[in-house]
């Protein structure tokens, strides 16, 4: 599963640990997440991350 | 001293810094303020506070206006310590029944100064709060600079006080846009934005466009940086528009470094080259010139013409060093070639040129090295140079 990084800040999304804060469970992929969700860091959106 | 009332009942409080000239790696060469301000009504706010050692200063100029005891609300729109490092004396002094901040902001306030008892009030984007009789909108603005960032919106005053927007390094007497040269102002604002705010340029155009989308009505802008913008607020709002929007005029920067003068001779004629061609050409020796002057100068070009010989297999470490800083300022939609004279290994070039890529430039160029002591026909090629990166900058399109 491929990591995303945020575009603002550099917060590195990895599926293997998920956003728990976020309720993410370890092993979603990105595609997965819903699309509300924003960067735990900086509150960007989904919407400005790219594949690592 | 006079005291400054920005609007009725709303003071200006903060602190001139006129001596700092190194802000975490940005050269203030003309010093800066915190800024700070006092609202006076049925209850009284203190917006934002001053770097640390200025809290005497802030709490003696309160003092000119109120007992600093009376204040109720604290409103921390940035925690970064230029701002923050006052509050946690003031929170002492004041013992405020609340500390209004972004969710971000009660986390970053923790994380500096460890108090979870603080009578924290976390502020939602968009969410309207009446302190006493007097309303504020709080809007979010994440990575502006930081995470917890946050503008206050003074509805019935026309007042937006901005916090590091808008802002620039400048210490003065003068606490009003009107009352100092504008350019050695626009400057001062260019270099800000340049060297704080350029890698959040697409959230610069969000924030913007929220504002105007939210009929957000202001005749004064107070950030926490520099002079209040009271005569002309929509100069700064229509030069952070054109900065985030990558547009840059005719300029290109010939910036190198040299061991024994070969790579310089090279660059005098790449910039010579550049001239000629009619471009708005400025040469920069990295030695001699602070990164972030540098930096303020690149916003508005186009074009980068990069030189560097090749020590131990590298370029110079002051090529290094701007590289580096330049890389974490993600400008856009620029154009790019590099250039130096080398002893035998030569790689400078190719890696000016992987770094150029890697910070997607476009290059105009593969790029010109010479063995040693340029001959004539390589001062001339350099020229020649000159005049291609010169093409490239004048064909560029805007996309």
């Amino acid at each position: 599963m491929k990591k995303y990084v945020c575009n603002l800040c550099g917060y590195v999304y990895d599926p293997a640990d998920g956003d728990k804060e976020s309720g993410i469970a370890p092993g979603t992929p990105f595609e997965d997440i819903p699309a509300g969700w924003t960067c735990p860091l900086c509150g960007a959106s989904k919407d400005d991350f790219s594949a690592e | 001293m006079k005291l400054v009332e920005l609007k009725k009942g709303i003071y200006w409080v903060g602190a001139v810094d006129w001596n700092i000239r190194d802000f975490h790696g940005y050269s203030t060469w003309e010093g800066t303020t915190y800024n700070s301000y006092l609202m006076v009504g049925d209850k009284i706010t203190l917006f934002d506070g001053v770097k640390n050692e200025y809290t005497d200063t802030l709490i003696a100029r309160i003092s000119e206006i109120i007992d600093p005891s009376k204040i109720d609300y604290l409103v921390v729109n940035h925690v970064e310590p230029d701002h923050s490092g006052a509050i946690p004396q003031l929170v002492e002094i004041i013992k405020p029944e609340k500390i209004f901040c972004s969710d971000m902001g009660q986390k970053a306030l923790a994380g500096h100064y460890h108090y979870s008892e603080w009578p924290y009030q976390v502020v939602k984007s968009g969410e309207e709060v009446m302190l006493g009789n007097r309303k504020v909108i709080f809007q979010e603005a994440r990575m502006l600079h930081w995470p917890d960032s946050m503008l206050a919106y003074l509805p019935d005053e026309k007042l937006l006080i901005s916090n590091d927007a808008f802002g620039e390094h400048l210490a003065t007497v003068e606490r009003f846009d009107d009352e100092v040269d504008n350019s050695r102002l626009m400057g001062q604002a260019a270099k800000y934005y340049a060297n704080i705010l350029w890698p959040y340029s697409p959230l610069v155009q969000k924030i913007i466009k929220t504002v105007v989308d939210l009929k957000w009505d202001f005749d004064m802008i107070a950030p926490d940086h520099g002079v209040i913008w009271r005569k002309n607020p929509g100069q700064i709002i229509s030069a952070y528009a054109k900065w985030s929007d990558c547009q840059a005029g005719n300029r290109v920067l010939v910036v190198y470094e040299s061991m024994w003068k070969s790579t310089e001779k090279m660059a005098a004629q790449i910039t010579h080259g550049l001239a000629d061609a009619g471009l708005d050409v400025r040469q920069y020796r990295l030695e001699l010139n602070h990164r972030s002057d540098i930096i303020a100068d690149f916003l508005e070009a186009r074009g980068l013409v990069l030189g560097s010989p090749t020590l131990n297999n590298q370029f110079m470490p002051q090529m290094a060093d701007f590289l580096s800083y330049l890389r974490g300022l993600k400008p856009g939609k620029k154009i790019g070639a590099a250039f130096g004279s080398y002893g035998w290994s030569g790689e400078a070039v190719r890696q000016m040129n992987e770094c150029l890529e890697n910070m997607n430039f476009q290059l105009a160029d593969q790029g010109l090295r010479h063995q040693w002591v340029p001959t004539r026909e390589v001062l001339r090629s350099c020229y020649e140079l000159g005049g291609r990166v010169a093409q490239e900058v004048k064909n560029y399109r805007f996309e």
